[in-house]
């Protein structure tokens, strides 16, 4: 029992509920905003010492006990992903401060961003399907309003088919659970995990198991079903396409791990393969799609979908370093591609376009945007000594050892398609001659670039600490791969 | 009451689908609308129906009715609510725009 675990959702629930009250007064909005966003990383710190500590820690709402009553559970996966969470709240927001239009924040942005956030992080923390169902829903409505926010043609267009897709998932979402609970009569993931190992993992449990890949695999971007995010990315301003390229897909691919370590690992025979090959195509279409554009956001986007594809695999080749290569990858990529949208808007308000033909020669003016695009590019196309090396080094390795040479060959290609398209945006937006006018090259972006400094701090901190970080990530990853832990402290004692 | 449980959930999603893969704005809304009204019976019907039983422990009574069914379904009902009221403003505010409701003509031009 701790009461802790309601925290990293409840507070920015409840501020984003008072939020509303003072929508005209953007003052006051910033004040209370950003003091809360650093009370949530402070918390989100605390629960992660507390689970480092104490192992998982298990919250039974309302004292209901376990398969009855709604459960929280925070392991160190979804400790580490509440911290991701929380520390790109924070940066994010202190970019919208500078960038969003004041018509943006008098009508609901920051309200919007707090819910947002508490679907993200009641998706992390819950331990029950419908429960996550709900965080979802939370989720998914905030981003809506958020990604139309502003109302432009384009936006309107293309949120659109955002929005019909992400519905038509959460329909698949309520069909599945439908049948989960025909065939098990639970929903709580300790006990489906139980009751799943029970009866085998075969025949109808397969397709089951298949329709949450898919459901997920939606909110994702997995392939065939990627093809809304390059297009619905584009819309929204820079700190809003920040956030969703930074934590969205990657909440898709926190529970396609959560449901393939915990409650179906029993038939890997049957998923293993799936896993891989999916992730595979996505990394290679995510890949081609980033070679072949000319936008800087676009390019952007087309890496997350290529990325995601990287920690599917991680999770089809299931051993303890594969997983721990998983957690590495979505934190690093977390980190690196909020880092590259904060720049694509920086550098989208000295020159007013994202477009990569109309810009050139930033280097010249902005010599320190370019500078941090230039570590944080290499580190996202796997150059030592950053993030981006270690996870996929360790993928790699994981890749060889269990004889998929393919894959990892695969993996390794579609790196150096990432290098050319990071080395393309930086030779047509940096090098070459200067296309803006010398008025836009004396913008001062420096209290832009702030909220990107800790992030290309932490990328090199990930890749020069690696030791260290790896081996606590290989600790989280056996945790996951022993699901008996997680059903143990859920279902017998109610944990710590 | 199953067995007619079940064929209206596909009757519901056929339609629904059907609706769903035309060109009409319009069409695919309501289409959304039938699909989750299939998913919410689905839901329902999954649990195994009963009649005429306590949806609580009774001392007095042999069966009872599982209250879990009717708990989630009352949830997602209220969320895909939500949703479509959004969904309907959006939909609303495109036409409006764009003059059309012709999703062809919302693909956007080729170069993007």
């Amino acid at each position: 029992m701790n009461n802790l675990l309601v925290l990293p959702f409840l507070i920015p629930f409840a501020v984003g509920a008072i939020l509303i009250l003072f929508s005209k007064r953007i003052g006051t909005q910033r004040f209370l905003s950003g003091l809360t966003a650093i009370i949530m990383l402070g918390v989100s710190i605390y629960l992660l010492t507390v689970v480092r500590a104490e192992g998982i820690v298990v919250l039974e709402v309302g004292s209901w006990s376990a398969p009855f009553g709604i459960v929280l559970v925070a392991d160190l996966f979804a400790a580490i992903m509440v911290l991701m969470s929380s520390i790109v709240g924070l940066l994010c927001l202190f970019f919208a401060f500078r960038t969003i239009a004041p018509e943006r924040e008098k009508f609901y942005f920051y309200p919007f961003y707090f819910f947002l956030l508490t679907g993200v992080n009641g998706a992390f923390l819950t331990g029950d399907i419908f429960n996550l169902f709900v965080f979802f829903e939370v989720m998914l409505i905030s981003s809506y309003v958020l990604i139309v926010m502003g109302g432009t043609d384009y936006q309107l267009r293309e949120s659109l088919k955002y929005v019909v897709m992400n519905i038509f998932a959460s329909i698949l979402f309520i069909a599945t659970m439908a049948f989960t609970y025909a065939v098990t009569g639970t929903l709580n993931m300790a006990h489906l995990a139980e009751r799943v190992a029970e009866l085998e993992q075969v025949g109808v449990l397969n397709v089951i198991a298949m329709f949450y890949f898919i459901v997920f695999g939606m909110k994702g971007a997995l392939f065939p079903l990627y093809f809304w995010l390059p297009r619905s990315y584009f819309g929204p301003p820079a700190a809003v396409a920040a956030l969703f390229g930074g934590l969205l897909t990657k909440v898709g691919i926190y529970a396609i791990i959560r449901t393939f370590t915990l409650i179906f690992p029993h038939n890997l025979d049957f998923t293993q393969p799936i896993l891989i090959w999916v992730g595979a195509i996505t990394i290679v279409i995510g890949g081609l799609g980033a070679v072949s554009n000319f936008d800087f956001k676009r390019i952007l986007s087309y890496h997350i979908v290529s990325q995601v594809g990287y920690m599917v695999i991680a999770l089809g080749l299931y051993t303890s370093l594969a997983i721990a290569a998983a957690i590495y990858y979505i934190v690093h990529n977390i980190i690196v591609k909020t880092a590259l949208f904060l720049y694509a808007g920086t550098a989208q308000r000295i020159t007013g376009t994202t477009d990569l033909k109309q810009m050139g020669g930033l280097l010249k003016t902005h010599p320190l945007l370019g500078w941090m695009f230039f570590i944080t590019g290499i580190a996202i196309a796997g150059i030592p000594p950053f993030s981006g090396f270690i996870s996929k080094l360790s993928l790699v390795i994981a890749g060889f050892e269990t004889g998929q040479y393919v894959v990892s060959g695969i993996a390794l290609a579609v790196g150096m398609l990432t290098l050319f398209s990071m080395i393309k945006i930086f030779m047509y937006v940096f090098w070459g001659e200067q296309k803006h006018t010398k008025a836009q090259g004396k913008i001062k972006v420096g209290d832009l670039l702030l909220p990107a400094i800790p992030l290309v701090i932490l990328t090199t901190v990930l890749g020069v600490a690696a030791q260290p970080i790896l081996s606590f990530f290989l600790e989280a990853s056996n945790q996951l791969l022993d699901p008996s832990i997680y059903i143990d402290s859920v279902l017998k004692g109610g944990g710590a | 009451m199953e067995i007619l449980m079940s064929i209206t959930v596909g009757v519901l999603f056929t339609v629904g689908t059907y609706l769903l893969l035309t060109k009409s704005l319009l069409r695919i809304v309501l289409g959304l609308i039938l699909l989750s009204h299939g998913a919410h019976f689905l839901l329902l019907t999954m649990a195994g129906l009963q009649t005429g039983t306590p949806p609580l422990l009774n001392l007095n009574s042999e069966a009872y009715a599982d209250p879990l069914p009717q708990a989630l379904v009352l949830t997602a009902l209220v969320i895909s609510f939500g949703m479509t009221s959004f969904l309907l403003v959006l939909s609303y505010r495109t036409y409006q725009a764009f003059k059309t409701d012709d999703l062809e003509k919302l693909r956007g031009s080729a170069d993007e």
